[in-house]
């Protein structure tokens, strides 16, 4: 007589399983199923495109009727069971069908996690687990409105991708600071966010549910912990997924998270086996097909007398979404004794990373450009030693040979029409077809014959580059300065290729320009981030953690750790009131130090880092905002009391101060800008050492910009005459702002200025009326976003972290 | 549970922590900086730069490694020795993460000198 084999649950594995089984052996069980969805077996993986539309129900099926009754099944559908009583070898479903058994397999699969925040239970939350789900989100799609995806995982993107597809609106929330952290380093992650937005899917990151808001019982929006409120007519929680163990728990067989299984799948009731999701084996639970259907083969072999046995599973991931391919397998992570080998081509949207470990693959992610992915899945689970192929090995399995990359490349894929030379509307063509057409053999013949790179110089780079391109060899290119070792690229290039491909983040920057570590270092990635605060304002979300530590405390670090704080006092003045609350503040704190600085203002030095948000608290009570003496960007305007006072004075050289600082303020430059006005030309605010100083005399203004008085000694250039303050002022901003749009990344004022041409500069600023006003224009505008006081935003709470340590023990712990 | 875990402190949440930043546990005299990278790992040193004890809580963190905000050494996260050019090492701490707990034991280690 046959043995009765009964399993609990219709999924992939053990349909999988029953497969190798009945291969193996037609006639070895008499096999009983129970289904808890009232339905055949079909494939889950294939959900999404049910979801999306691309596919029907009936596609997806992988084991229809006739199968099961051609391998003499009983399938009963619809059928939870409820009960399992291994003392007698039954089973019973909630429908009261009950069967012996002599041999059992549960493969209840897992659950879905709800997150339970208030209004979990709503009409309208649902979760992306089954067919019946995905019936419900097709439901709710017909009335259109937009639907919340908490969960920016796999499961979750996809369930996004086909709701949005059903022509809902849609928006991501995801808890970690990027997508599929868990899959995805946070390159790719960033480069996922890209192309998900880029199917009309709002992203949030970093956001975390407060509440699910209902009327009437019905979902209508969801509440995040910072306040924000999305508007929703259904929520779908993708969060992630648990082992489905209640019924094997009730029933007394050993579980963890999820069923115990030793290698051979037996549970620990010598008759009951358990394979799929609900499984755990060595510690690990799998929620990935490839590793189910090692199970399966395993587990019927063993239901056949074999001995094989289960060894765990390295898994890889794949993103079901159409056009966008996604593959990730192993680990990722930096570490000391890895080493990784990258390859990025920005044009083509590529981006491929492997992780190595004794010349050995251990982990891998793909975007753009998935071919390879079982090849290096394959390299990385047989452990192969690499070494052989490894200056190759980047580019995959075809390739065998060849020549390296082109450090032109990105160049060469610019379209004709790219604009180079923004100065003068030069486009590539036009150059490169100058160059051809007239023999031309050096970059002064190039400005002559094009303009391109004759006026500010910042696309010099790119102009060479164009040249060795036309040319080949026999154009030599002056050096350029590299920003840092992670790019090949100069700062000029890079300021330039951020706005003419629009590149707003710094993941797209290091993605596009090639960048040859993951996320740069300490010098590149300051700039790169000053570059998009400078050129996208109002777009580019600041990225404290690639500033210094000053502009991320808003105070100055001193030699023991400390720091000093310096309140503004515009264009030097101060009052009774002032002064006696920064006594206050002093004595309050125990502060050390007292110093009047050279900038006319008073300088708190010894603060400990922990009494930061105090003292801005008390300061801002006495109607002090942050001096920014930390900043690259606006510092000091210094003032001498000019006609107010001045037997000398010309002009208010105060007011003057004091409108341009409160004009200025909050401003960020590439490096720190020191400005001063005189009122007379005997110049007691010494503004012709500045970085932008005004001299007052009898006829208007006179302005000067690009001194020094530091490392180098330099006296100012006069920039020009202007009769009105207010003239005065629009001169001095959009100078400002051509410095902030040219200058590299730390290069003062008066470089710039060296590396430019005075003249250029000039004719710029005082020559050309359009052009000035278009810089001041764009000066207001980034004011707009950047004058926000530090002090008063952290004292109002924000980047609490910073200033206080996570944990404190009195005592050391005893070893 | 065996005697070598008892030692293990929990801290604080991986949350606590920005990415590519650090927060300080302050132990006794001693200050340990718990740093978290762009892969959610997390590393503890002392706060205290090999060169002139610069906080390195408070540095811009890259590749593994945290560059000192006083004077741009750049240290390993995993060893605490200073990379490059530089001779010197800081005390390094066992950290692990149990879920979103970050643990940390306070059995300090030097790496020896390359």
């Amino acid at each position: 007589m046959k043995q009765k084999l009964v399993i609990i649950g219709n999924g992939m594995a053990p349909g999988r399983m029953l497969e190798d089984l009945f291969d193996a052996a037609p006639d070895a069980y008499e096999v009983t199923i129970f289904n808890a969805e009232p339905r055949v077996n079909y494939n889950r993986l294939m959900l999404s495109p049910v979801l999306s539309g691309e596919k029907a129900y009936e596609d997806i099926i992988t084991h229809d009727d006739d199968w099961y009754d051609s391998k003499g099944i009983t399938l009963h559908k619809g059928a939870r069971v409820s009960e399992l009583d291994k003392i007698n070898k039954t089973v019973t479903a909630e429908n009261g069908i009950s069967t012996s058994y002599d041999k059992l397999v549960v493969a209840t699969g897992s659950l879905p996690i709800v997150v339970a925040v208030a209004g979990h239970q709503l009409e309208g939350v649902l979760v992306y687990r089954d067919l019946d789900d995905v019936d419900k989100m097709l439901d709710a799609a017909k009335g259109k409105g937009r639907a919340v995806v908490i969960g920016g995982g796999l499961l979750g993107l996809e369930a996004a991708a086909g709701l949005r597809e059903q022509g809902m609106d849609v928006t991501v929330l995801h808890l970690m600071p990027t997508l599929m952290e868990r899959q995805l380093d946070p390159t790719a992650g960033h480069l996922l966010e890209d192309a998900i937005e880029a199917r009309g899917i709002e992203v949030i990151t970093e956001a975390n549910t407060e509440e699910i808001l209902e009327k009437d019982g019905k979902v209508v929006g969801v509440l995040l912990d910072d306040g924000r409120k999305i508007d929703a007519s259904i929520v779908v929680m993708a969060v992630g997924i648990r082992p489905s163990i209640a019924l094997a728990a009730s029933a007394n067989i050993e579980c963890n998270r999820g069923i115990v299984v030793g290698d051979d799948m037996q549970t620990s009731d010598a008759d009951i086996y358990a394979l799929g999701e609900c499984v755990e084996h060595r510690g690990q639970c799998y929620g990935l097909v490839a590793p189910l259907y090692e199970m399966g083969k395993v587990l019927a072999d063993n239901l056949l007398g074999g001995s094989s046995g289960y060894k765990g599973s390295v898994t890889a991931t794949k993103l079901k979404v159409t056009g966008i391919d996604l593959y990730s397998a192993g680990d990722f992570v930096d570490d000391e004794d890895r080493e990784e080998i990258i390859l990025r081509d920005g044009m083509a949207g590529i981006y491929k990373r492997l992780v190595l470990k004794n010349n050995r693959i251990i982990g891998v992610v793909l975007y753009g450009e998935t071919e390879d992915g079982p090849w290096f899945f394959d390299l990385l689970k047989n452990e192969t030693d690499i070494s052989d192929m490894r200056e190759t090995l980047i580019f995959g399995q075809s390739y065998l040979g060849g020549a390296a990359l082109d450090p032109l490349a990105a160049v060469a894929a610019l379209p004709d029409e790219a604009e180079i030379c923004g100065c003068n509307g030069i486009c590539k063509s036009k150059i490169v077809n100058t160059i051809s057409d007239k023999g031309l053999t050096s970059l002064d013949e190039v400005r002559a014959h094009t303009k391109a790179s004759a006026s500010c110089g910042t696309c010099t780079g790119l102009v060479e580059k164009l040249m060795t391109l036309t040319l080949g060899d026999s154009f030599k290119a002056n050096a350029i300065t590299t920003m840092c070792p992670c790019t090949d690229l100069g700062h000029d290039e890079v300021r330039r290729l951020i706005r003419l491909k629009q590149l707003k983040s710094i993941p797209a920057i290091m993605q596009v320009l090639e960048w040859k570590t993951s996320c740069g270092c300490a010098k590149c990635r300051p700039a790169l981030n000053y570059y998009l605060v400078c050129d996208w304002p109002g777009e580019y979300v600041d990225d404290y953690q690639s500033r210094y530590i000053n502009e991320r405390v808003h105070a100055n670090i001193q030699k023991d750790g400390t720091y000093s704080v310096v309140p503004r006092m515009w264009g030097g003045m101060t009052s009774a009131n002032e002064l006696r609350s920064i006594a206050d503040v002093v004595d309050k704190f125990s502060i050390p130090s007292v110093k009047v600085t050279g900038g006319q203002r008073i300088d708190l030095l010894g603060v400990q880092k922990h009494d930061l948000p105090g003292v801005w608290a008390d300061l801002g009570e006495a109607g002090f905002v942050s001096g920014q003496a930390y900043a690259k960007g606006l510092r000091t305007v210094k003032t001498c009391v000019g006609s107010d006072w001045c037997r000398f004075g010309t002009q208010d050289s105060t007011g003057l101060g004091i409108r341009l600082e409160k004009f200025m303020w909050g401003s960020w430059t590439p490096a720190k800008l020191k400005l001063a006005v005189s009122g007379c030309p005997r110049n007691c605010a010494e503004a012709t050492c500045k970085d932008i100083g005004i001299i007052c005399v009898e006829s208007g203004y006179e302005i000067h910009f690009a001194g020094a008085a530091g490392l180098d000694i330099k006296g100012t250039e006069i920039l020009g005459n202007v009769s009105t303050e207010e003239e005065a002022l629009q001169h001095v901003v959009a100078l400002t702002q051509m410095y902030r749009e040219q200058g590299h990344y730390l290069e003062r004022i008066y470089k710039w200025a060296k590396r430019i041409g005075l003249d250029e500069i000039r004719s710029q600023i005082m020559g050309d009326e359009e052009n000035r006003k278009g810089l001041y224009d764009r000066f207001v505008f980034s004011q707009r976003f950047a004058q926000v006081d530090p002090w008063s935003e952290r004292v109002s709470g924000k980047d609490k972290h910073e200033f206080n340590p996570i944990a404190t023990f009195e005592l050391e712990a005893a070893e | 549970m065996n005697a070598v875990t008892d030692t293990w402190l929990k801290v604080g949440l991986l949350s606590d922590i920005p990415v590519r930043g650090a927060r300080c546990v302050q132990s006794g005299a001693m200050t340990i900086a718990i740093f978290r990278n762009a892969e959610n790992q997390v590393f503890a040193l002392e706060d205290k730069c090999p060169h002139k004890k610069g906080p390195l809580s408070q540095g811009i963190i890259h590749d593994g490694c945290v560059t000192c905000p006083l004077h741009n050494w750049v240290i390993s996260l995993e060893t605490g020795q200073a990379r490059g050019a530089d001779e010197g090492a800081t005390l390094s701490f066992p950290v692990k993460l149990e879920g979103d707990d970050i643990l940390l034991s306070l059995k300090a280690s030097k790496s020896e000198l390359k």
